[in-house]
């Protein structure tokens, strides 16, 4: 029997509810139930498995895999947290840029109204790694003002690449919070003689905080997991890094072990972040 | 044909703006081949990722504890580690364990995007699916199983086909993200169109042209499965259900 059918039979199909009736700021939500905490247990147990299991193969002349592990441990995290001030950095710039092009999206001028929403349509829609090679080749590597030149590092103008789909998708967030505001509180602000910059600033952006927090955590989760790709154009993040290790050492049984090493790291980093974005929305959703 | 190659050939003298994909043969194959890697890939990945996702939240629901927990795992490990990592991870760590057939890697650069990426994309097409069905109410479910239907029935013919069209919109969106994220394969020197493009820029010297008509391509691609996906929204639109 087909859906339709049962549907006209039964007659209890309700619309579907929020869950996916939400915009396109949850793209990549938060990850699975909040019980899956065993989940790191279980990339830790492949991790280890992979570390014994190397061990045990390696020739006694040879270092073991855990010794190596250890030896590299500390260059690998000064990678890790340049990626993380590369991802602290983006976000700020992100969001800064967001919120302002969000607000021109709320603009009454057309015309700005048009713009901004060509830009966001494009930064959301173009493949980060584009728009980070874009970056990478059309700004120059050194500026001079006036006598002063000033050095413009790979680092710096990959943050400003992955500052700009966060941008965009940061200006998606807060047009969807404000205009999630019921109208009836313009209007009433309107009553009570708000111009609408003090009924924007006073009245409606408050509330819109809670709103967009969980979209904004998740947004950051996914930036630090993108900052890898600025290993891509050059930048000794924590996944140049390990290219280079695993150069340097020349052994093949190394490569699982930090390979999942590097990857339990950004898992340890981003699913609590990701848990986090789950209550919070479940919490602000209840009231 | 030949008149926009002319043309094009013509803005290079006078405008300086360097358009080689247009006039060069040797440019436009590759940059076409680029462009079909591209989609072949994403095709690859897309279809994988419905079927294994459908799978995954179908196991989501099952009543063994230990199957749930596993998908659940696997879902959050995917979403929750960098998409670059896990292809480094397959490409690098697993790719030279894998047995050689006649001299040649079982899978090459390609297989193990497809590999990667799949992965990734069913973990999200998993969770999408899972508030898909969630969202297909109880009693739907226990009236089919009043006509007798079996537990696979009504999965198959009652919930999955319900949920599909519950899921559109997000599926919609996770379409797009891979389509984004094919780009990544550029890492493993898979050909597809930002390799080609690279190359094409390294060689003719238009970095900026190539970049404008990459992303170009990439917003046209986006474009035409966002139209593709709401027309097919509307074509499987059931009366009484949705909007």
């Amino acid at each position: 029997m087909s859906v339709r059918a049962i549907a006209a039979k039964l007659d209890v199909l309700p619309r579907p509810r929020g869950v996916l009736a939400r915009p396109r700021a949850g793209d990549r939500s938060s990850g699975g139930g909040l019980f899956a905490a065993r989940t790191g247990a279980a990339l830790l147990a492949v991790f280890v498995a992979s570390v014994v299991l190397a061990q045990v193969q390696a020739a006694p002349a040879k270092a073991g895999v855990a010794e190596l592990l250890v030896k590299w441990t500390p260059l690998l995290a000064q990678g890790f947290l340049f990626n993380l001030l590369i991802s602290a950095l983006a976000m700020a710039l992100g969001t800064a840029a967001g919120a302002l092009l969000g607000s021109a999206r709320l603009s009454l001028h057309p015309p700005i109204r048009g713009a901004s929403w060509l830009l966001t349509q494009f930064f959301r829609n173009a493949p980060w790694l584009v728009l980070l090679f874009f970056v990478m080749f059309l700004l120059p590597f050194e500026f001079t003002v006036g006598r002063v030149t000033v050095p413009f590092p790979d680092w710096i103008k990959a943050t400003l690449g992955l500052a700009l789909p966060i941008m965009a998708n940061v200006a998606e967030i807060v047009r969807g919070a404000v205009q999630s505001i019921p109208t009836a509180q313009w209007e009433a602000a309107r009553s009570l003689a708000f111009s609408r910059r003090q009924t924007l600033w006073q009245i409606i952006l408050p509330q819109c905080i809670k709103r967009m927090l969980p979209p904004w955590m998740n947004w950051y989760a996914i930036l630090t997991m993108a900052t890898t790709l600025a290993s891509i154009v050059g930048v000794s993040e924590v996944m140049t890094i390990t290219g280079r290790i695993t150069n340097a050492e020349g052994r093949t049984d190394l490569l699982i072990p930090i390979y999942s090493y590097v990857l339990l790291w950004f898992f340890l980093y981003c699913y609590p972040i990701s848990v986090w974005t789950r209550r919070l929305e479940a919490r602000y959703a209840e009231r | 044909m030949d008149d926009i190659a002319g043309w094009f050939r013509w803005l290079h003298g006078a405008s300086g703006i360097k358009l080689t994909i247009f006039y060069d043969s040797y440019d436009r194959a590759r940059f076409l081949q680029g462009f079909l890697t591209t989609l072949r890939l994403s095709a690859f990945c897309l279809i994988l990722s419905v079927v294994l996702g459908a799978l995954a939240a179908w196991l989501q629901g099952s009543r063994i504890a230990g199957v749930r927990r596993s998908v659940t795992g696997f879902v959050a490990l995917f979403r929750n580690t960098p998409p670059l990592v896990q292809l480094y991870f397959f490409y690098f760590a697993l790719g030279p364990l894998l047995p050689k057939v006649g001299g040649m890697p079982l899978l090459g650069s390609f297989g193990w995007a497809v590999v990667s990426l799949t992965l990734l994309e069913t973990a999200f097409a998993a969770e999408i699916f899972r508030a898909g069905i969630e969202a297909v109410p109880k009693a739907m479910v226990e009236a089919a199983s009043s006509l007798g239907f079996s537990r696979w029935q009504i999965y198959r013919q009652v919930v999955l086909p319900l949920a599909v069209r519950v899921s559109m919109p997000a599926m919609t969106n996770n379409l797009v993200n891979l389509v984004k994220t094919t780009t990544l394969a550029y890492a493993i020197a898979v050909p597809e169109l930002v390799y080609m493009s690279a190359q094409i820029w390294s060689e003719q010297v238009n970095v900026p042209e190539m970049m404008v008509v990459l992303l170009l391509s990439y917003v046209g691609i986006v474009g035409v499965i966002n139209h593709a996906m709401q027309w097919l929204e509307a074509r499987l639109a059931v009366p009484g259900f949705g909007q």
